[in-house]
Order: C-alpha cells, then sequence, then structure tokens
C-alpha cells in the first residue's frame, strides 16, 4: 500500500507538485501520465526517498518515506529516469552490487542475479562492460537492477524510452506477469503504453492531479467515445444525409474519413443501417473508443496546441 | 557495515576497471621520484633518511588528491547513478564514507607502492624506519584530509573541471593557513586568538612534525577532525543539492 497525502515539492520558487494525495494497492499498475515537467519524475523520487517532500508526507506500506526511510526503501524497486547504472562494470558485477546493497544474503546472490538476468534475456552480454551496450539492453539491466530482490513495490520512470516494438512488448509482458500482487507505480508519455499495461492511470499537470481513472474511464471521456468513422466514396453526400439521423449529434469530415458522433446509444447500427439502405461503398467502417491523445489535450489544456 | 565493505569494493573496482588508477599510479609514482631525487638531493645530503621524499607530498597532494576525488560525487550526479545509489537501502552517512575509503584506500595503495625509496635508503644506510613507517602514516593521514575536502567540493557540482578547481583552492588555503600570505589577510583587525587558530589550521604545520617520523596525537586528531569535518559538509551539501 502507498500513501500519498498533500505531497509538495518546491525547487526554490518552482512547484514541482502541489498537493498531490493518492493511495495505490496491491495488484494496480497505476500509470503517471502529464506533459514534461509535469511532476511525475520528482513524485517517483520522493516516493523513493531521493528527495524530501516540501510538505506532506507519504508510507510504504506503513513505512513514512522520511522518518522510516530505509524501511520504506527496501520494499521498493525502482527504476530512475534514463536508467542510469555504472558503466565501467559488467552486467554481473552491477547486478551483484545491488544484490549486497539490496541485503540479500550472500549464498543466495549467485541464484538472484542469475535469475533476473534471466528473467531480462540479458544472458549474452553478462561479461559485458553497461557503457558499451546498446540502449535497449541498458535499459534492461536497470529493470533487471530494479525487480532483483522481488520488491512489493516497483516504481518504473519511463520503462520502455528508447526500445525497439518488440522490446516494449517484451516490459510489457514482464509488468503484466508481474502485476498480480504487486503494486506497480510507471510514469510514461506514451500514451498507448497505459491502454497497455496499466489498470489505473493518474494525468498529472504542473504537479497537480488532473484526472485519476481507469483507461477505459479516459477513453470513455473523449468525444470520439462510440463515434463512428467510415470511408466511402462520397463522403461529402454521406455527410448530409447522416446528420439527418436522429442519433447523429454531428457529422465531421477530415481528409476521406467522415466521423459521426452520437446522441446516444445505437449509432453504429443507424449507420449501418443507413449504408445498406443507400447502397454506398464502404471501404472502412469503424466504431471508436476514444482517443486517448484527444483526453489528454483536452485534460492538460494543451488543446489550443493541436 | 556490509554497505560501506559493499560500495567500498564497488568503488576500488571501478578505478581498476579504467585507466584511472594506473595513469594515477604511475604519474604520483614518477613525480614522488621527481621531487625526492632532484628537488629534494636525496644523495647530494648525504643523510640516511626520508625527509626529501616526504617533504613534498603536501605539495604532490595538492593536485593530485582531488584529481581522484573530482569524480567521487560530480560523475554520480553527471550520469544519474547518485539517484540509483541513495534510493539503495543504504544511509547518506554509509555512501558518504564508503566512496571515501574506497579512494582512501586507492591513495594507501599508491603511496605504498613508493617502496622503492624506502628500499633504497635501507640499502644506501641505516635510517631510523620506525620513523618512516610514522611518516606514511602521517602522509596517508593528511591525504585523507585533503580526499574529504576534494569529496566535498565534488559535491558541489555535476562537472568535474569545477570539483577539481574547487577542491585544489581549499586544500591550498588550508596547506598555507599557517604562512604569512594566509595569516597577513587577518593580522591588524582579528583578534590574536582567531589568528591562532587559523594558523593552527595548517596541514603544512601538522604534517612538518609527522614528515620527521615525530607523532604527536595533537596532528593525528587534527586530520582526524578536518576529515570528519569535511565528511560532514560533504553529507549537508548532498543532502541540499541532490535534487539539481
Amino acid at each position: 500500500m502507498i500513501e500519498a497525502k498533500d505531497l509538495c515539492k518546491h525547487y526554490g520558487s518552482i512547484i514541482a507538485v502541489d498537493h498531490l494525495s493518492f493511495t495505490v494497492g496491491p495488484g494496480e499498475v497505476l500509470g503517471f501520465l502529464g506533459p514534461n515537467g509535469a511532476g511525475k519524475s520528482t513524485t517517483m523520487k520522493i516516493l523513493t526517498g531521493f528527495l524530501a517532500p516540501t510538505s506532506g508526507s507519504a508510507t510504504v506500506y506503513g513505512h513514512d518515506i522520511v522518518d522510516d526511510s530505509l524501511a520504506a526503501r527496501r520494499r521498493i524497486g525502482y527504476l530512475p529516469e534514463g536508467a542510469p547504472s555504472y558503466g565501467e562494470m559488467t552486467v554481473d558485477q552491477f547486478l551483484t552490487f545491488v544484490a549486497r546493497a539490496r541485503g540479500i544474503e550472500a549464498g543466495h546472490i549467485i541464484a538472484t542475479v542469475g535469475s533476473a538476468i534471466e528473467r531480462l534475456n540479458l544472458g549474452t552480454v553478462v561479461h559485458q562492460s553497461i557503457e558499451t551496450l546498446s540502449k535497449g539492453f541498458r535499459r534492461r539491466v536497470g529493470l533487471a537492477q530494479a525487480i532483483l530482490h522481488d520488491p512489493d513495490v516497483l516504481i518504473l520512470d519511463e520503462p520502455t524510452d528508447g526500445l525497439d516494438p518488440n522490446q516494449k512488448y517484451e516490459v510489457r509482458r514482464l509488468i503484466g506477469a508481474m502485476a498480480s500482487d504487486k503494486i506497480i507505480v510507471i510514469s510514461t508519455h506514451i500514451l498507448e503504453e497505459v491502454a497497455a499495461v496499466c489498470n489505473r492511470a493518474m494525468i498529472i499537470s504542473e504537479g497537480r492531479l488532473l484526472a485519476d481513472d481507469t483507461p477505459s474511464g479516459l477513453l470513455a471521456r473523449s468525444r470520439y467515445h462510440n463515434a463512428v468513422t467510415l470511408v466511402v466514396e462520397n463522403p461529402h453526400r454521406a455527410a448530409s444525409v447522416l446528420s439527418e439521423l436522429p442519433e447523429v449529434a454531428k457529422a465531421e469530415l477530415h481528409g476521406r474519413e467522415l466521423t459521426v458522433f452520437p446522441t446516444g446509444d445505437g449509432l453504429f447500427e443507424a449507420v449501418s443501417r443507413a449504408v445498406s439502405t443507400h447502397g454506398w461503398d464502404v471501404r472502412e467502417l469503424r466504431l471508436e473508443a476514444g482517443r486517448l491523445n484527444e483526453v489528454f489535450r483536452e485534460i492538460t489544456g494543451g488543446a489550443a496546441a493541436s | 557495515m556490509n554497505a560501506v565493505v559493499n560500495i567500498i569494493r564497488r568503488e576500488l573496482s571501478a578505478y581498476f576497471a579504467t585507466p584511472v588508477a594506473y595513469v594515477f599510479i604511475v604519474i604520483f609514482l614518477v613525480l614522488t621520484g621527481v621531487f625526492t631525487f632532484y628537488l629534494g638531493g636525496f644523495y647530494e645530503r648525504g643523510i640516511a633518511d626520508l625527509d626529501p621524499f616526504f617533504r613534498f607530498h603536501p605539495w604532490l597532494y595538492l593536485f593530485l588528491v582531488p584529481a581522484i576525488s573530482m569524480r567521487l560525487w560530480a560523475e554520480e550526479r553527471r550520469s544519474g547513478t547518485i539517484e540509483l545509489l541513495l534510493t539503495l537501502p543504504i544511509t547518506l552517512w554509509q555512501a558518504v564514507v564508503g566512496k571515501f575509503l574506497a579512494a582512501w584506500l586507492f591513495l594507501g595503495i599508491a603511496l605504498a607502492l613508493t617502496f622503492p625509496v624506502w628500499l633504497t635508503v635501507n640499502y644506501l644506510g641505516e635510517p631510523d624506519n620506525g620513523a618512516i613507517l610514522a611518516a606514511y602514516c602521517g602522509s596517508w593521514l593528511m591525504a585523507g584530509g585533503f580526499l574529504a575536502i576534494g569529496s566535498c567540493m565534488s559535491a558541489l557540482s555535476r562537472n568535474q573541471v569545477v570539483a577539481f578547481i574547487l577542491a585544489v583552492v581549499v586544500c591550498f588555503a588550508f596547506l598555507l593557513s599557517g604562512l604569512p600570505m594566509i595569516t597577513d589577510l587577518f593580522s591588524g583587525w582579528a583578534p590574536q586568538a582567531l589568528l591562532d587558530a587559523i594558523a593552527g589550521l595548517s596541514f603544512l604545520s601538522h604534517f612538518a612534525d609527522i614528515s620527521r617520523g615525530v607523532i604527536d596525537l595533537r596532528d593525528l586528531l587534527y586530520f582526524a577532525l578536518v576529515t570528519g569535518f569535511w565528511l560532514m559538509a560533504n553529507m549537508v551539501v548532498l543532502e541540499l543539492k541532490k535534487a539539481d
């Protein structure tokens, strides 16, 4: 259980985190979403005990992150932003160092490091120095270091940044596999990631919590939620016909794509009926779940920028 | 304790994983040789002791110790590993002491590798080996004082060059505080007690006795206190500046 109460962090006159409160429990994969500089990383640095909050408090399984910092840190695995590691060490040496620092008993270190290496497919680079590795491998070394001691809480700052699509898939699979009994907090600015791995999303901007919802809940806030998009031979005529329907609130044409927005239920059925009645030659017809980037822009106030 | 040992082990292996350790040791040995045999007039004096060897240590350390200490925290900050290190379940004190001890042990290794000078003087005459051992210990202690200053300066900046220059300047002030160059700044307006206190801070005057093999408890205490003070300052600086 992580409980944050009224967390604030000021850097001089800059307010990085502004009265942030939330609670996360086991089984939750919480995604911090927000523009760059929103306070996501700062919040994570506070939760992991790296920075002390200016005011407010947070506990990790009952351990205060300031007063009982070591006990709190023992429960946490942390991947800092950019996955820093000691470049001159080999993967093996680095993970052994972290395992020792994590207080893993001498007899179990080899097995623990071995299992982390296996889980992140680092077997081929064990004896290479980290600075010679590709960005993807370095990120995986950072993840291996975070999960080494099988922590109850995983805090991952942009875990898939810089990975190729296959590696992203692997990391998301790994997070998904660990999710059932752990608290996982990830930060990202990749919106698809939230839908792919999180079961809860918090949108943060300028240090304030603007939305706290499930990914599907966020999608439902989109004006595209349950809208229908179609590509037809003559979109202008189709637009004028469809906008007459009682189920249609509005029709918009973007290039070849015609999107009609619902007034209530039954829009998709109504559009299908219209298509068959008029015998249009339809190339594409789809029901929109909602568009996260649009919700994100709207909530974080960047709508004008689009 | 295990945490400190773990950090020492990591740091020491990092020195030897890069050319830093070898370059440093070679330069240190060459310079001690040059100072002892040319500037110190080791042969010309005709005395079987290592005074010409130890006499130049403060000046060697002035530039060489900051070269070792500059990376201690500046590099951790620049590469972001400080965030990794300080979110492990170890205290700030353990991290500071662990990194300091590793660098100090490394300087000890470099110092120990000057043993051919000791062999030479024993081959040529019959020196007081007890005094030489005492002087070695004193030199190592003084290196610790320089190193603690350098470690603190390294925490001030993420730029290693800045850390190096700051460390040299502060070490220089400590080195000379007993000489007129520094005391003249204060004489005339500051009370005599303050003048004495400043003069008493000088590395040179405290090292002078030790280098002749005279171990005075006050000199040992002095270097221990200087080291402790700067390591505490190091912690405070880290606590204040780790966010930026």
